[in-house]
């Protein structure tokens, strides 16, 4: 029988190929280079050579959101990768050894929970002055315990399988048993996990640059394009709807996609959700 | 049951010194010496020495903190060094502003949730269902900040019904409400998104369970069944995501004040930051991390209040 | 006072009741047995107009001579509670566990007849004391999970009671509880029904249950009423194959209710059970199990035939008998 993808699945997986392609595009090709100002063709009408126009200083807009594009999949690529590998391990530490030293993994991961990603880039801003790197690490930061909560979790159960039991038995260690049986059997989980906490990071960087604690100018992000557009709401409303679209599309379409996987990795609680 | 106060009021209290030792450490370690960033590079070696002094710094590292935490318990936040004056009377002057508006958001929030989760899984799997669902699936990625956008686009720039942004003080309240009406409203849109989720999959939950059978054979009306019988059984799980949405809760409003100018806590951290203000930002984000944990407390005593048979356990 | 004529629920597998025809009057005590399946619990849903979303009525169903077939939720809110009451299968779970069990009786009392808190706290007090539950104003203040099975029963029983219905259905409403418990729970039943002159409609397995509690008897099977008539008479002298069957099969009754883990002992069954919905014969729903089987007895349906004064079957074998 051929099963039918999930429609989650596939809305979310046509938007995140969209956004990604376009981000993949930018690195070859924008239609204009987007940094590059001419004041005298300021708020330009969209017509052949500008599609979308420009902006108050004559850049491309849609050059600029292709390079937003890149900036919002670079950012959430690295933070979700750091983050994520660093609360994999610590979760599957956790779950290998038990104990005290689950429990105060799990009261760290507890802690990390009091902090949202604004507060660490605050705090990271202050200290150090804002920028795109701290607003990376923030958010970074903040996936350390939703990975260690999820790994932790899917590991204790197949922990309690057989065929770790037997493997145990065989002699093998808690370190090599974690990499070779368990980790391959929560990598579903994982995936899921990481494909959700990608849209997270994608509005937590447009907020952090909204706000001017992440991209500083000139580089190009959707969340800076918004807070420069909100200056010209009277003059140019245009261009405080386009980035803001950009947004929706990525953020649902990793949404979405996430969804997907997850009904399609767990079937038996596709039915209710 | 008193055992369970106990565990969980302790469990409270560590994690809240856990916080502020994370606190600490990232403001006064991670910079190596808070004065030079406050004062920045030129500044001359008096200068910073004399700042030295009065911020403490010369003490050593532990009595700092105990210093800071102690103080702090007793409402003394130390001096902001770009106001000049206590960041407890910045705190206080402020507050009122980032508390309606929270409150408000909060409030707004669960009408929304609550109303449109019940009524889709009411009407589940027809057009009600449907169109909630795919609303709330808009609603989670949308950022607060562009709906702010949007929302004053539409009534302030091209309706002019309500104040872009600004806040002229509570003197007038009834320009005060208005200039609350569009920030309150962007607030509570994302948040009730999921909430209004997790009502609805509750609530559907709640409905396969024979008491509801027996309530609908007492001739109780549809409408009733559902606020008085599923609601209430749906509410552990709806309780614990809004203990959840309170980090989200404190960083829309954050966002919030600042896309819309409001004077408050929100805006104060951020002019903090441009003024490299560390005392002020180090009692701002203790407060606000301070109101995470406390939201997820009062949610974990909330369960028993609730639910009876936990009670009995607990 | 309930008058049910040709009345099927289809469900997109098939057909969970077919045709069933059947009129309770005031006073009546009307047992209906048969296995899992056979549709009993769809049928009482039915007289209290909760059915299933999904499933398509047909047939003539009137109540106080108010035809209810396509009648809207609030035409039944009114007759439900007050006209007609139904207890469930589960007392675990038919109490909300967030309410103390005074404050559950109370609620139709006050909602229907406008009963002020403390009017309504008399009247329940008066109902938990009827049902016999032993200090009724602690156990009003207690929650479902504070009471026995039994008591929990009892409670649903007062429930049902609240806006004095002229009807009760009670859906196996002893098949959780131990035995000595049951017996005490339908003893209750048919004290009540008698002293207030109220209809009762017990639905079983308990073949010795039905033969204590009530005058009429309807055999289902496979969403069929295959035999009906006065219960002494009918389970004296069986004259379809199936209840014939089911009184074979019937458990030892020194055999408790339950297993020793507690739960609950599968029902007195001959071999096989009721198939599901979408493979059910279309003829006659016993063919396949039917010890006697004829040619045509899986393709064609069998008349309902009056055998003897107030006793009716439907069985082909019966027909060729007649002829
Ligand atoms: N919502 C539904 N959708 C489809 N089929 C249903 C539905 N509800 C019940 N049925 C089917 O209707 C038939 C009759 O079920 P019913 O619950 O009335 O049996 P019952 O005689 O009460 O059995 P039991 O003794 O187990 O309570 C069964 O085959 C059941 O699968
Ligand atoms: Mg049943």
């Amino acid at each position: 029988m051929t099963r039918r993808l999930p429609t989650n699945f596939v809305i979310g997986g046509v938007l995140v190929a969209l956004v990604v392609g376009t981000a993949a595009l930018s690195l070859v090709w924008t239609p204009h280079n987007s940094t590059q100002m001419a004041i005298s063709n300021k708020f330009a009408a969209p017509s052949s050579t500008y599609w979308l126009g420009t902006d108050q200083l004559g850049r491309d807009v849609v050059s600029q959101l292709m390079a937003g594009a890149r900036n919002s999949m670079s950012v959430a690529l690295i933070a979700v990768l750091m983050g994520g590998s660093i609360g994999v391990a610590l979760g599957l530490m956790a779950s290998a050894i038990g104990g005290w030293v689950e429990d105060g993994v799990m009261r760290l991961a507890d802690l990390g929970f009091a902090f949202p990603a604004l507060l660490f880039a605050i705090m990271l801003a202050a200290v150090f002055g804002p920028s795109l790197g701290n607003a990376v690490l923030a958010i970074a930061f903040i996936n350390i315990p939703v990975f260690a909560r999820v790994t932790r979790g899917a590991a204790n159960q197949i922990w309690t399988l057989d065929y770790v039991s037997a493997a145990r038995a065989a002699g093998m260690n808690r370190f090599a048993i974690s990499r070779d049986h368990i980790l391959p059997n929560i990598g579903a989980v994982i995936i899921v996990q990481a494909t959700i906490e990608f849209a997270v990071a994608i509005l937590a960087e447009a907020a952090l640059s909204y706000l001017g604690l992440g991209a500083q100018p000139p580089a190009a992000s959707w969340g800076r394009l918004l807070s420069e557009a909100q200056t010209l709401m009277y003059l140019a409303p245009q261009l405080a709807i386009y980035p803001g679209l950009c947004i929706v599309v990525a953020v649902l379409g990793f949404g979405l996609l996430g969804d997907g996987l997850r009904d399609m990795s767990e079937p038996r609680l596709r039915r209710e959700r | 049951m008193g055992y369970f106060i106990f565990r969980r009021t302790v469990g409270f209290i560590l994690t809240l010194l856990a916080v502020s030792v994370v606190v600490f450490a990232v403001m006064n370690v991670l910079p190596g010496d808070p004065a030079l960033t406050i004062l920045g590079m030129d500044a001359t070696e008096d200068a910073l020495a004399a700042l030295r002094e009065q911020l403490g710094l010369n003490e050593p590292l532990l009595t700092r903190y105990v210093n800071w935490v102690w103080n702090a318990l007793q409402g003394d936040f130390g001096i902001s060094h770009s106001f000049r004056v206590p960041v407890a009377d910045l705190i206080v002057e402020r507050l009122l502003m980032t508390v309606s508006l929270a409150v408000a958001g909060m409030v707004v929030t669960l009408i929304l949730a609550l109303g449109l989760g019940i009524g889709a899984a009411a009407q589940h799997r027809k057009f009600g269902d449907w169109g909630v669902m795919f609303l709330s699936q808009l609603g989670i990625a949308v950022p607060a900040f562009w709906l702010s956008m949007l929302l004053v686009l539409l009534f302030a720039v091209n309706l002019r019904w309500l104040p872009p942004g600004g806040f002229a003080g509570w003197s007038d309240p009834m320009a005060a409400i208005r200039s609350l009406i569009l920030p309150t409203i962007a607030l509570a849109v994302v948040q009730s998104a999921v909430l209004a989720r997790v009502t609805r999959s509750a609530a559907l939950e709640v409905m396969r369970q024979d008491f509801v059978r027996t309530a609908r054979a007492s001739g109780l009306s549809r409408r009733r069944v559902l606020w008085r019988h599923v609601l209430p059984n749906a509410m552990v799980p709806i309780v614990t995501i809004v203990g959840m949405q309170f980090a989200s809760l404190v960083t829309g409003t954050i966002v919030i004040e600042n896309v819309f100018y409001l004077p408050g806590l929100g805006r104060l951290i951020f002019q903090s930051i441009s003024n490299r203000d560390l005392p002020t930002v180090q009692a701002l984000v203790m407060l606000f991390a301070a109101i995470v944990v406390t939201a997820n407390f009062v949610v974990d005593l909330l369960y028993v209040v609730i639910d009876p048979r936990l009670k009995a356990r607990a | 006072m309930i008058e049910l004529d040709d009345f099927s629920v289809g469900f997109g597998a098939g057909t969970a009741l077919r045709g069933a025809t059947l009129t309770i009057r005031k006073g009546d005590r009307l047992g209906i047995v048969g296995e899992s399946g056979s549709g009993k619990t769809m049928l009482a849903l039915c007289l209290m107009g909760m059915a299933p979303d999904s499933a398509q009525l047909s047939g003539r169903l009137s109540i106080d001579g108010r035809d209810m077939a396509g009648a809207s939720e609030a035409q039944w809110q009114v007759l439900r509670a007050r006209r007609i009451a139904m207890i469930f299968q589960e007392p675990m779970a038919a109490l909300n566990p967030l309410r103390r069990v005074g404050d559950t009786v109370m609620e139709p009392m006050r909602v229907h007849e406008g009963l002020s808190r403390g009017a309504a706290h008399k009247r329940a007090l008066a109902l938990f004391e009827e049902v016999g539950i032993p200090e009724p104003v602690d156990r009003m203040r207690q929650f479902p999970h504070e009471l026995s099975g039994g008591q929990r029963q009892r409670v649903l029983i007062a429930l049902a009671l609240a806006c004095d219905p002229v009807m009760l259905i009670a859906d196996e409403p002893t098949t959780a509880l131990d035995a000595n418990v049951a017996l005490r729970i339908t003893e209750l039943l048919v004290r009540l029904a008698r002293e207030r002159g109220m209809a009762l409609v017990f639905i079983t397995h308990d073949l010795a249950a039905v033969a204590r509690t009530t005058q009429d008897i309807v055999v289902m099977y496979g969403g069929d009423m295959v035999e009906r008539g006065a219960t002494a008479d009918v389970l004296a002298a069986p004259m379809h194959p199936y209840t014939r069957g089911l009184l074979a099969a019937r458990p030892d009754p020194t055999v408790p209710a339950r297993n020793a883990d507690g739960t609950r002992r599968r029902l007195p069954s001959l071999p096989g059970s009721v198939p599901p919905l979408n493979a059910l014969p279309q003829g006659c729903r016993f063919a396949g199990r039917c010890p006697v089987e004829l040619a045509h007895c899986a393709t064609r349906r069998p008349a309902t035939r009056l055998v003897a004064d107030n006793r009716q079957a439907a069985c082909h074998l019966l027909e060729e008998q007649a002829r």
